[in-house]
């Protein structure tokens, strides 16, 4: 069978002893959209890489048109019409749009001198042919990620792509850019380009794709129709186990209503949010949604002591608090995970030990120099009680995985005995596995150790399954507050899109 | 609008005051002569600053040029007093591929081993340095000694002017000199490839790998340019104040980087033009010499120096961030 446009023929490839990919197959059709699906590690950009050129396999065969194709640089892959949207665009923020979609052609033609004019002609003729609105002098810097990846998009269409391969496409764009990106995705294809959607989202994987190819561990574990999947059977095959999805119910306890472990009234950040007043009890999980900008991530910071010109009232435990610092919000038991971890919350190239540790040290140098043999305990204990893979604790948490490193950033916080917790997206970038994993983790944190948890995310489906109450924002309101076993993940997001 | 949001024009706004306040407090300075005369200060530190913008752009920064430069001159006028040669433009050939070859000794450290511009450079430049002075030679080259060719060459004057006591003033011909390579730099920068290369670079360096870019050559040509301007500026300077000593441009690199920021160049990579450096460089050299007219201290200087070099590099830092957000 060689119908395929291309083929990847049991592909083999090796790092420094480990094998990456190992009897990996997969066959793209001329003109489908088609799904590579697998977590974080499996060997999805070692594919990409392999199929770009960029990696030579060390065994196996690549075929295009049903040709063999014995050795493949970067530069004949493209010739060949594949071209990759990494997930950082590769665009060059200082120069203007017009400049960075001219780049490679100029290049291609191996120009040494830069014509203006038929640099805006290429661009004009590129942004036309994806039918889109573009400023073409607008520096790119200055586009929003939506903006960026439609000039990636107009780039890449411009070579006679017969296969562009996205790598994770929609990671930081928001539920109405997604929908635009996927009308741009069916109209390519709508002139017989053939898409490869690299992803680990499960239910825009079968919005949009018409095959699927599911791998793990470098090898494919499962391929077909989309129409055979659902999210449960993808998530089976990249997981290799079923997870439990379960909606998170909390039961109040008997007697009187406990008082809440935290409760706001009124409060309001100027220009951000508005008159904002809600009860969380000990062990309830709040999730609250809303589009960016809907002043989300403005309560949560408030409430982290990061917009010392609030106005309103909170209380913790019924105690009413000021919170003008970080430290004074630390100090009343709330912990905040930021959005971005990555840039927000850890210290990369430090130990998992200091990261854990880094809003503990005033406790444990109570005496002025730290304890340190209680820091190593508390360290392990924490290692153990997250269950974070590592054989130590020195190791830099840029080693670990996303899973990995949101656990050390919940760590850190359980270790300042927190008694809210505020999570800002707090999967995000996470494969499924991991994703279980911390949900689970969250679960027990709020029913064992009487937590109370604000979840913030644009994920609809996660707050729907670990949330006993979801909380929807606009316009620095909040507008509903409906318990989770009243809604789905449909209703949500139908209502979410009403906000404009 | 677009005209108003451009930083060449609010640095040129921001000069134009800076000399109307200047004028005011002395009226001297608008006296041609003086006028003149800053002219003739921009001509040296402004050919080193196109290229310290050129390495700007890239993402990189360069300390050397001045020990390049005063190696390139030195070595230039030692070999045609050894040869007793007396010429102008076959020198000022040698000096600039002198320049150019200690240029691509930084292109290679920082292509090869990936290492930090900055470090290279303060390497490149300490060991420039001593090695002229401790192999080399140490004493000055004065007036009598110099060669004839470069010293005529050097007062040459494309207008002169008689004053009414008999003495006469004029504006230096090296004003076109400069200004012809920064004509020449700009056209590099803005219409050719390896020109839009420096700045691809300095914007993203993984994207312009994958673009398929030879940062090879961009990062050669780039440090082999900077290092040559600086040999051709040192001996253009020891023909203009006929005098060659080995111990010079210390501290130089300093004005001429804070020329370049001040001109809009962004310390970060990727932006940055050359009417805006010559812009920075007159702005520099202005406040310089009129802090000099004023009678203020050169340790004073210094620190208006170092005080414009953290202004323009803070203003710049805070717009860059203002255009990524």
């Amino acid at each position: 069978m060689s119908d395929g446009f291309i083929e990847l023929r049991n592909i083999r490839k090796v790092f420094a002893g480990v094998v990456a990919l190992d009897a990996m197959s997969l066959v793209i059709k001329p003109g489908e959209i088609h799904c590579l699906a697998g977590e974080n590690g499996s060997g999805k950009s070692t594919v990409i890489k392999i199929m770009s050129g960029v990696y030579q396999p060390d065994g196996g065969e690549i075929l295009i048109d049903g040709k063999p194709i014995s050795a493949m640089s970067p530069i004949e892959a493209i010739a060949h019409g594949v071209q990759v949207i990494y997930q950082d665009f590769s665009l060059f923020g200082n120069l203007t749009v017009a400049e960075n979609l001219a780049m490679n052609v100029h290049l291609g033609e191996k120009r040494r001198l830069m014509n203006w004019r038929r640099t805006r002609a290429i661009a004009r003729e590129a942004v036309d042919r994806l039918g889109v609105e573009l400023d073409l002098d607008a520096e790119v810097a200055s586009l929003p990620t939506a903006g960026k990846q439609l000039v990636a998009i107009a780039r890449a269409l411009m070579s006679d792509a017969r296969l562009i391969i996205m790598d994770e496409p929609t990671t930081a764009l928001t539920r109405k850019e997604v929908e635009t990106l996927f009308r741009i995705v069916r109209d390519i294809q709508a002139r017989g380009i053939a898409i490869l959607f690299v992803s680990h989202k499960m239910r825009e994987m079968l919005e949009i794709s018409e095959r699927i190819t599911v791998i793990r561990n470098g090898r494919k574990v499962a391929e077909g129709p989309t129409g055979d999947f659902d999210e449960a059977l993808i998530t089976r095959h990249m997981t290799g186990g079923d997870i439990l999805n379960e909606p998170y119910a909390w039961i109040p306890p008997p007697g009187p209503p406990p008082v809440p472990r935290l409760e706001i009234r009124g409060l309001t950040v100027p220009g951000k949010c508005e008159d904002l007043s809600l009860a969380i009890r000990p062990g309830e999980i709040v999730g609250l949604s809303g589009l960016l900008g809907s002043g989300r991530t403005d309560l949560a910071l408030a409430l982290f002591g990061m917009v010392p010109r609030y106005e309103g009232e909170i209380l913790i435990d019924g105690a009413p608090v000021r919170l003008r610092t970080t430290q004074e919000a630390i100090d009343a038991g709330i912990a905040y995970v930021p959005e971005d971890r990555l840039t927000e919350g850890l210290f990369l190239p430090q130990s998992i030990k200091r990261n854990m540790l880094a809003t503990s040290y005033e406790r444990l140098a109570r005496r002025l120099v730290i304890d340190r043999s209680q820091a190593e305990e508390m360290t392990q204990g924490m290692v153990r009680a997250m269950q974070i893979a590592t054989p130590t604790a020195e190791k830099p948490v840029m080693q670990l995985s996303g899973g990995n490193q949101q656990r050390v950033v919940l760590a850190r916080w359980l270790l300042t005995d927190a008694r809210v917790l505020i999570l800002n997206g707090p999967t995000v970038g996470v494969d499924v596995g991991s994703k279980a994993e911390i949900h689970a983790k969250i679960r027990e944190l709020a029913q064992h150790h009487g937590l109370a948890v604000l979840m913030i995310s644009d994920d609809v489906l996660e707050l729907v399954q670990n949330c006993n109450r979801l909380v929807l924002m606009h316009r620095g309101r909040f507008i509903e507050d409906l318990p989770a076993a009243a809604v789905t993940e449909e209703t949500v997001s139908d209502r979410l899109k009403t906000f404009t | 609008m677009a005209l108003l949001r451009r930083s060449e024009t609010v640095i040129a706004g921001i000069l134009l005051l800076a000399m109307v306040l200047i004028g005011t407090i002395n009226p001297a300075f608008w006296q041609l002569d003086n006028l003149f005369s800053l002219m003739r200060s921009n001509v040296i530190i402004g050919i080193m600053a196109m290229g310290v913008l050129l390495v700007l752009i890239s993402g990189g920064i360069d300390v050397s040029f001045p020990a390049f430069a005063v190696a390139a001159m030195y070595l230039t006028i030692k070999g045609m007093l050894a040869l007793g040669y007396n010429g102008v433009v076959l020198p000022l050939l040698a000096a600039t591929l002198m320049g150019l070859a200690f240029g691509a000794v930084n292109g290679f450290f920082v292509y090869k081993f990936r290492m930090i511009p900055l470090i290279v450079t303060l390497g490149t430049s300490a060991m420039v340095r001593g090695f002229l002075l401790g192999v080399v030679g140490t004493s000055m080259i004065n007036i009598n000694k110099m060669p004839t060719a470069l010293i005529d060459f050097g007062r040459t004057d494309v207008v002169s002017v008689t004053k009414a006591d008999g003495t006469t003033y004029g504006l230096t011909a090296m004003v076109l000199i400069y200004l012809g390579l920064a004509l020449a730099m700009h056209l590099v920068l803005r219409y050719t490839m390896i020109g839009r290369s420096a700045y691809a670079l300095g914007g993203d360096p993984e994207a312009a790998r994958r673009a398929g870019f030879d940062l090879r050559k961009t990062i050669f040509f780039i440090y082999c340019v900077a290092g040559a301007l600086a040999g051709f500026a040192g001996l253009l300077h020891s023909g203009m104040i006929w005098l060659a000593n080995p111990r010079d441009f210390v501290g130089l690199e300093l004005d001429v980087i804070a020329a370049v920021v001040l001109g809009g160049a962004s310390i970060f990579g990727g932006r940055g033009s050359v009417l805006g450096t010559m812009l920075g460089v007159f702005m520099l050299v202005m406040v310089k010499n009129s802090l000099i007219i004023m009678r203020v201290d050169t340790t004073w200087q210094l620190v208006v120096v170092g005080l414009i070099v953290i202004a323009a590099t803070a203003l710049s830092a805070w717009r860059d961030r203002r255009r990524a957000a």
